[in-house]
C-alpha cells in the first residue's frame, strides 16, 4: 500500500520536474533568438607581400613508412603556405576586441578535426574555440605522438599522449585562448598549431581567402595571425545580416 | 666462545587488544608475516602487470578486456599506448624488485626467523621494527598512488636513469607527479629497510643465546646478517638520492639536470648537474641490491637442503666467507652497468675484474651446494626441489654473467634481452625459487600448519620448465640486438623475432597460472592445512627447538641453550639422524667441516 | 620424482645450448674493422660459458640421480676432496678462466675504446633528440659550426641550434637525417645530447655508446660493408624510444660525394 503511495507521488515529481525542464528550455531558446539580431560576417583575403620564403624540403628517412608516402610527393615545411595571387594560407582571424555577451561566450558545437596524415598534420593549423572540443585523429600506421606546449602560465595544461596505428581518437578542449604549438617527438618534423580563440573566428584557405560568419552587428577589432608573421589587426564595422571587409597584408621576410 | 653471561633481552608484555596484536604489533613475527603478505600481494600485482606487458609486446593490438578502467589514456579501448606499456614495466621492475624481492625472503624470512635462530626474545628496537614495516608499507601505497594520478607512473624503468627523472613533465607522461611519488615512495622504502637492518645488526650480534657463537649460526642467519650491512650502507646511498631528484623537480634545483638541455624545442632552466651522478649513486646502490636480493635465498636453500640432505654442507665456513666476499665485492662491481655510459673507458676496466673475480666466490658456493648432495640422502619435497631449482637456475643466471662482465662484448649484448634474461634468471627466478622454498619449509613453523605436498610439488614442475621456457628465450633475442625496454617492435630488423616473442608470451601466461596453484595452497593451509608439529622436517637449528607457532617471547620464559654447532646430522643420536643445537646431548663429531 | 627431475634438467639444459650450437639466433654479420676481435671474444665466452653450464647441470642432475633415495640406509658419504678441493679447484679453474677472459676482453675493449681515431679520420657529429638522430658534417671548411641551445628549433629544421645568419662557418653545415658514410673510411663520430640520455647502437658495426647530456663523447670505427643498416636507440628516453632510429648507409666514396653534394644543396 505503502509503496503505491510512493510511487504515485514520484509520478508527479517527475511530471512536475519535466514541465520545468520543458519550459525553462524554451525560455532560454526564445531569449536567445529574441535578442539577437540578423548577423552579418567579416570577409577579406590575406596576401604575402614579396617573394615567398623558400620552404625547406623534409627528410623523413628516419621512418620508413613516412618516406614511402612521399615517394612521388616530397614533403615540405609549411611555416609560410603562399598560394595564387600570394594568398596567404594558415592564417587565423579572429574578433580580438568588441565582442560581449553570447556571442562571445557561444561555444560552437561542431567538432574540429585534426589529422595526422603520411606524417604530415592536417590541417596545419587547427582554429578553435575556447572550451570546443576537437578530436585528434590518426590516419597513419605508423605512430606518432601528440604533443601540444602551451604556455603554463595561461591555464592550459600541455599534455603528451601517443596515437599508435588503429588508436582511437583523442578527444579535448582548451581553457584559455593561447596560440599552442603541437608537435610530434616521434616526427620531429611534425609541427603544427592549435589555434584557441574566444568568438567567432576563421582561417584561410590557400588562395588567403576567409569568411568569419555569425558576427553580430557592431564594431570589432579584428586579428590575423600567421605562425611566421605574428598579429595584425584592422577595425571592421558590422551591419545586421551585412558582410563587412577586412584585408590584410604581410611582408615577407 | 660465548660465554657466561646470559645474552641481553629485550623485555615486553605480549599485547592483547587486536590492533597491537595484528596490526601494530612490535612482534617481530607478526612482523615477518605482514611484510611476507606484502611481498605476497606486490607479487600478484607485478605479476599481473608482466602479463600485460608480454600481451602487448607479442600481440601489440590485442585489446585487454577491463584494462582501460585503469587508465583511459593508456589503454584506450584496453589496447597499450606505448607510454603504458614503459609506465607498467617501470612498476613491474620497481614492485618486483623492491617489495617482493627485498622484503620476502630478507625483511619477512629474516624478521620471523632470524631471533628465533640465535635464541633471541624479539629484536632489540621492536618499535624501530614495526615502524620498518609500515614505512615500507606506505611506501608501496605511494608507489601504488602514482597508477592513479594525472598522467600515471613514471616510465623511466626501475633505475630512473637522469635526466629523465629530473626535467618533468615536459619529457613525457608520468614524468611529473610520477617520478615525485617513485622516488617518495623508493626514499620511504630505505628509510623502511635502514630501520629493519639496523635491528638485524644487533640481533645477531648482541642477543645471541648462550652457546650461540658466530660460527654456530645457521647460514640463513650469516645470510641475514649479511644482508643487512649490506641494506644499511646502499639503501643510505638511494634514500639522498631520491630526495635529490625530487628536489631537483620541486625546488628548482639540478642535481642530475646539465645546462642548456632543449626538450622538445624548450630551453631548460636547469644549470650544472650531472647526469651520470645519478648512475654512480643508483649503481652503488643497485649492484648491492641484486646480492641483497640473492644472497638471502642463498642461505635459505643451504638451510633447507643440508636439512633435507641429513647432512652439512662440506663446509660451513668457505659459505660464510663466500658470501662475505660476494657482499664486499659488489660495491665493486657496479661500473659494469655503466660500460657504455660514457664514463671513462678506463673504468671500464677496473670495474671488469672484480666482475670477473665475483665469479669465483659466487662458483665455489654453487660447487659447494651442488657436491655436498654427493653421498646425501636427499629428500624429495616441495622445499628441497624449489631449492635443487634455485642452484639450477643460479647457475643459468650466472653463466650469462660472464659476458656482460665484459666490457667488449657488452658492446653487442648491452640493453638487450640478453640483460633481461640474465636478471630475470637469477633475479626473477632464483631468488623466486628461494621464497618459495623457504614457504614451503617454514609455513609449518610460520602458520602453524603443513603446506600441501602434491599442489607444491606440481607447481614445481609447472615453474620450474615454465621459468625456462620464458626466460631462456631472452638470451637469444639479445644476442640478435633486440633492445629492451621497447614497447613494439616495429622495425624490419625486429618483426623476424616476434614468433619467439609469441612462444615467451604463452609461457608466461601458463606459468603464470601455475601459480593459482601456489596462492590456492598458501591459502588453504593457512586457515584449514594439516596442523603442524613442532619439527615437522626433523631440523636442527633453534626454529624448531621451540614450540609450533613459537609463542610470544618465542620460547615460553624459558631462553634455549645452544650446546653444538648448526647442522648435526648423519650423526647417531637418541632421536634419529641428528642431534638438535638445543639438545645437550654428545655428539661424537663427524661432521669435522664445521 | 628425483630421477625425473634429474632427466628434466638434463634436457633442459640442452635443449638450452642446442640453438646456440646451431647459431639459431645469432648476430648478424659484422661490417667493422674492430668487431671480428669482439666475436671472437664472444665466441670464446661463449665456449667457456656452455661448457661451464652443462658441466654444473649435468652434475646437479647426476647427483640428484644417483642421491635422492627414498628410504635411506647407511652412513652418508663425503665427496673425495671435500670443501678444500672445491675451493682449489673453483680458483685454478674459474680464477684461470676469468682472468684469461678478463686480459683477453681487456684487450679487446683497449683496440675499440682506448685507442685514438687516425689523423684522417672524417669527422660526423650525431645529435640524439627525443626521438630522432640528426647528423652533421663539417662542409668544406672543415668546421663545426657552435651550437646555441636557444636557437634548436625543429618546426624550422634547426635541429642543432646553429647561427646561419651569423656565423660563417654554420653557412655550409650540412644537416642530414640519414647518416651516410664513404666505405673503408674511418669515422670519428662525435656524440652529443640535446635533450636526455640516448644511446647508439649499430649491431652490423659492433659500435654501441650512450649520449651523455651535458658531456660529448666521441667514438671511431670504420665500415668494411656497402649497405644500408639500422641505428637504434637503446637508452629508455620516453614514450617514442622504440621508434628512435635513423639509417646508416655506407657507400662507395663516390655515392657519398654525390650524395653528400645532394644535401648540401638542400640545406
Ligand atoms: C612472471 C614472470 C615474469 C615475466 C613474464 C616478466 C617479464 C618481464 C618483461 C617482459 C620485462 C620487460 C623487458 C623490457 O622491455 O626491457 C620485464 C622487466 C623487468 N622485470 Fe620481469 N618478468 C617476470 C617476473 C619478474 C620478477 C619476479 C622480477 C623480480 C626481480 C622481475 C624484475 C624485472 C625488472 C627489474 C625488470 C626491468 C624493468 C625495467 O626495465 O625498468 N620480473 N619483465
Ligand atoms: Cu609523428
Ligand atoms: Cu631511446
Amino acid at each position: 500500500m505503502k509503496r503505491q503511495d510512493n510511487s504515485k507521488l514520484a509520478a508527479v515529481s517527475v511530471c512536475l520536474l519535466l514541465c520545468l525542464v520543458v519550459a525553462g528550455l524554451s525560455l532560454s531558446l526564445t531569449n536567445w533568438e529574441v535578442s539577437a539580431a540578423p548577423e552579418g560576417k567579416i570577409t577579406g583575403t590575406v596576401k604575402l607581400d614579396g617573394t615567398a620564403p623558400h620552404m625547406k624540403g623534409i627528410d623523413m628517412s628516419k621512418d620508413p613508412w613516412c618516406v614511402k608516402q612521399h615517394a612521388n610527393d616530397p614533403a615540405h615545411l609549411e611555416l609560410v603556405v603562399v598560394g595564387k595571387d600570394n594568398g596567404l594560407g594558415n592564417v587565423v582571424l579572429y574578433i580580438s576586441e568588441g565582442l560581449s555577451g553570447d556571442a562571445l561566450n557561444a561555444k560552437p558545437t561542431a567538432v574540429p578535426v585534426f589529422d595526422q596524415k603520411n606524417c604530415l598534420y592536417t590541417p596545419h593549423v587547427l582554429a578553435m574555440d575556447v572550451g570546443q572540443e576537437f578530436k585528434v585523429e590518426t590516419s597513419d600506421q605508423t605512430a606518432h605522438n601528440i604533443h601540444p606546449e602551451p604556455n603554463p602560465l595561461t591555464g592550459n595544461i600541455p599534455w603528451n599522449q601517443s596515437q599508435p596505428p588503429g588508436a582511437p581518437p583523442v578527444t579535448k578542449s582548451w581553457k584559455a585562448v593561447e596560440m599552442i604549438h603541437v608537435k610530434c617527438n616521434i616526427h620531429p618534423w611534425m609541427s603544427g598549431y592549435f589555434a584557441v580563440v574566444k568568438g567567432p573566428y576563421a582561417i584561410t584557405g590557400e588562395d588567403g581567402s576567409y569568411t568569419i560568419e555569425n558576427v553580430p552587428p557592431g564594431s570589432y577589432t579584428v586579428t590575423a595571425w600567421q605562425e611566421t608573421y605574428g598579429n595584425q589587426t584592422a577595425k571592421v564595422t558590422v551591419a545586421g545580416g551585412q558582410s563587412a571587409k577586412a584585408d590584410f597584408t604581410f611582408k615577407a621576410k | 666462545m660465548h660465554d657466561m653471561s646470559a645474552p641481553a633481552v629485550h623485555h615486553h608484555a605480549p599485547p592483547t587488544s587486536f590492533i597491537r596484536k595484528h596490526v601494530f604489533s612490535l612482534d617481530h613475527k607478526v612482523i615477518g608475516k605482514q611484510y611476507y603478505d606484502m611481498a605476497l600481494v606486490a607479487a600478484i600485482i607485478g605479476m599481473i602487470l608482466s602479463w600485460i606487458m608480454r600481451i602487448h609486446l607479442a600481440w601489440t593490438n590485442a585489446a585487454i578486456p577491463g584494462l582501460q578502467l585503469l587508465s583511459k589514456t593508456g589503454a584506450p579501448g584496453g589496447v597499450l599506448t606505448p607510454e603504458y606499456y614503459l609506465q607498467l614495466m617501470t612498476m613491474h621492475g620497481t614492485i618486483m624488485v623492491f617489495f617482493v624481492l627485498t622484503t620476502a625472503p630478507f625483511a619477512a624470512f629474516g624478521n620471523f626467523f632470524l631471533p628465533i635462530q640465535v635464541g633471541a626474545e624479539d629484536m632489540p628496537f621492536p618499535h624501530f621494527n614495526m615502524m620498518s614495516f609500515w614505512v615500507t608499507f606506505t611506501g608501496f601505497i605511494v608507489l601504488l598512488a602514482s597508477f592513479f594520478v594525472s598522467d600515471g607512473p613514471t616510465l623511466g624503468g626501475w633505475t630512473q636513469y637522469a635526466p629523465l627523472n629530473a626535467v618533468g613533465a615536459i619529457a613525457g607522461p608520468g614524468q611529473g607527479m610520477g617520478v615525485i611519488l617513485w622516488m617518495a615512495s623508493i626514499a620511504l622504502f630505505c628509510v623502511g629497510q635502514l630501520l629493519g637492518s639496523l635491528n638485524f645488526i644487533p640481533t645477531t650480534l648482541d642477543l645471541r643465546t648462550k652457546g650461540m657463537s658466530l660460527m654456530r649460526l645457521p647460514l640463513t642467519t650469516w645470510a641475514w646478517f649479511i644482508t643487512s650491512c649490506m641494506g644499511l650502507t646502499a639503501f643510505a646511498v638511494l634514500m639522498p638520492a631520491c630526495i635529490l631528484a625530487i628536489l631537483d623537480h620541486v625546488a628548482g634545483t639540478s642535481f642530475f639536470v646539465p645546462s642548456n638541455l632543449v626538450i622538445s624545442d624548450q630551453l631548460q632552466q636547469h644549470s650544472g648537474g650531472s647526469t651520470l651522478l645519478w648512475q654512480h649513486l643508483f649503481w652503488f646502490f643497485g649492484h648491492p641490491e641484486v646480492y641483497i636480493a640473492i644472497i638471502p635465498g642463498i642461505g635459505i636453500v643451504s638451510h633447507i637442503l643440508i636439512t633435507n640432505m641429513r647432512r652439512p654442507l662440506l663446509s660451513h665456513r668457505v659459505i660464510i666467507y663466500s658470501m662475505g666476499a660476494l657482499a664486499v665485492l659488489s660495491y665493486m662491481v657496479y661500473g659494469h652497468h655503466m660500460f657504455v655510459s660514457g664514463m671513462n673507458p678506463y673504468s671500464a676496466l677496473a670495474f671488469s675484474f672484480p666482475t670477473l673475480i665475483i665469479t669465483i666466490p659466487a662458483t665455489i658456493i654453487v660447487l659447494i651446494q651442488i657436491f655436498s648432495l654427493y653421498g646425501s640422502k636427499l629428500r624429495i619435497n616441495s622445499a628441497s626441489l624449489f631449492a635443487l631449482g634455485f642452484i639450477s637456475m643460479f647457475v643459468s643466471g650466472g653463466v650469462s654473467g660472464f659476458f656482460l662482465a665484459q666490457p667488449s662484448i657488452d658492446i653487442m649484448l648491452h640493453a638487450t634481452y640478453f640483460v633481461v634474461g640474465h636478471f630475470h634468471m637469477v633475479m626473477a627466478v632464483a631468488a623466486m625459487f628461494g621464497i618459495f622454498a623457504g614457504t614451503y619449509f617454514w609455513a609449518p613453523k610460520m602458520f602453524g600448519r603443513m603446506m600441501n605436498e602434491t599442489l607444491g610439488k606440481i607447481h614445481f614442475w609447472l615453474s620450474f620448465v615454465g621459468a625456462y621456457c620464458i626466460f631462456m628465450p631472452f638470451h637469444y633475442l639479445g644476442i640478435v640486438g633486440n633492445v629492451r625496454r621497447y614497447s613494439v617492435f616495429v622495425d624490419d630488423y625486429l618483426q623476424p623475432l616476434l614468433p619467439v616473442h609469441k612462444f615467451i608470451t604463452v609461457a608466461a601466461l601458463l606459468t603464470g597460472a601455475a601459480q593459482a596453484i601456489f596462492l590456492y595452497n598458501l591459502i588453504h593451509t593457512r586457515f584449514w592445512g594439516k596442523p603442524a608439529s613442532d619439527n615437522p622436517w626433523e631440523g636442527t637449528s633453534l626454529e624448531w627447538s621451540t614450540t609450533t607457532p613459537p609463542p610470544f617471547d618465542n620460547w615460553g620464559g624459558k631462553l634455549p641453550v645452544v650446546y653444538h654447532d648448526p647442522y648435526q646430522y648423519g650423526v647417531e643420536s637418541s632421536v634419529g639422524d641428528y642431534v638438535m643445537q638445543a639438545s645437550p646431548e654428545q655428539v661424537k663429531t663427524e661432521n669435522d667441516e664445521q | 620424482m628425483a630421477k625425473l627431475f634429474a632427466v628434466t634438467i638434463i634436457v633442459i639444459a640442452i635443449a638450452s645450448a642446442i640453438p646456440i650450437i646451431m647459431h639459431t639466433w645469432s648476430a648478424p654479420e659484422d661490417i667493422s674493422i674492430h668487431g671480428p676481435i669482439i666475436d671472437d671474444q664472444m665466441s670464446e665466452t661463449m665456449a667457456e660459458a656452455g661448457i661451464a653450464f652443462l658441466a654444473a647441470q649435468f652434475v646437479l642432475a647426476i647427483f640428484i640421480w644417483m642421491f635422492a633415495k627414498p628410504n635411506p640406509g647407511g652412513k652418508i658419504k663425503k665427496f673425495p676432496g671435500g670443501a678444500t678441493g672445491l675451493v682449489i679447484g673453483a680458483f685454478l679453474i674459474v680464477g684461470i678462466e676469468v682472468l684469461a677472459l678478463g686480459v683477453f676482453g681487456a684487450k679487446v675493449w683497449a683496440d675499440v675504446y682506448l685507442s685514438p681515431p687516425g689523423a684522417n679520420a672524417m669527422p660526423v657529429q650525431v645529435q640524439a633528440g627525443q626521438f630522432a638522430f640528426y647528423f652533421r658534417y663539417p662542409g668544406p671548411d672543415g668546421k663545426f659550426a657552435a651550437i646555441h641551445p636557444n636557437l634548436i628549433d625543429e618546426s624550422t629544421e634547426n635541429f642543432f641550434g646553429i647561427d646561419t645568419t651569423n656565423d660563417p662557418d654554420a653557412k655550409d653545415d650540412i644537416v642530414t637525417a640519414e647518416f651516410a658514410i664513404p666505405v673503408n673510411k674511418e669515422i670519428h663520430l662525435l656524440m652529443h645530447s640535446k635533450d636526455l640520455g640516448h644511446s647508439f647502437y649499430v649491431r652490423e658495426l659492433r659500435v654501441h655508446q650512450d649520449f651523455v647530456p651535458g658531456l660529448d663523447v666521441s667514438l671511431h670505427f670504420t665500415a668494411t660493408k656497402i649497405g644500408k643498416y639500422e641505428i637504434v636507440c637503446t637508452q629508455l628516453c620516453g614514450l617514442g624510444h622504440y621508434n628512435m632510429k635513423a639509417y646508416l648507409e655506407v657507400m662507395s666514396q663516390d655515392d657519398f660525394d654525390k650524395w653528400l653534394k645532394q644535401q648540401a644543396a638542400a640545406q
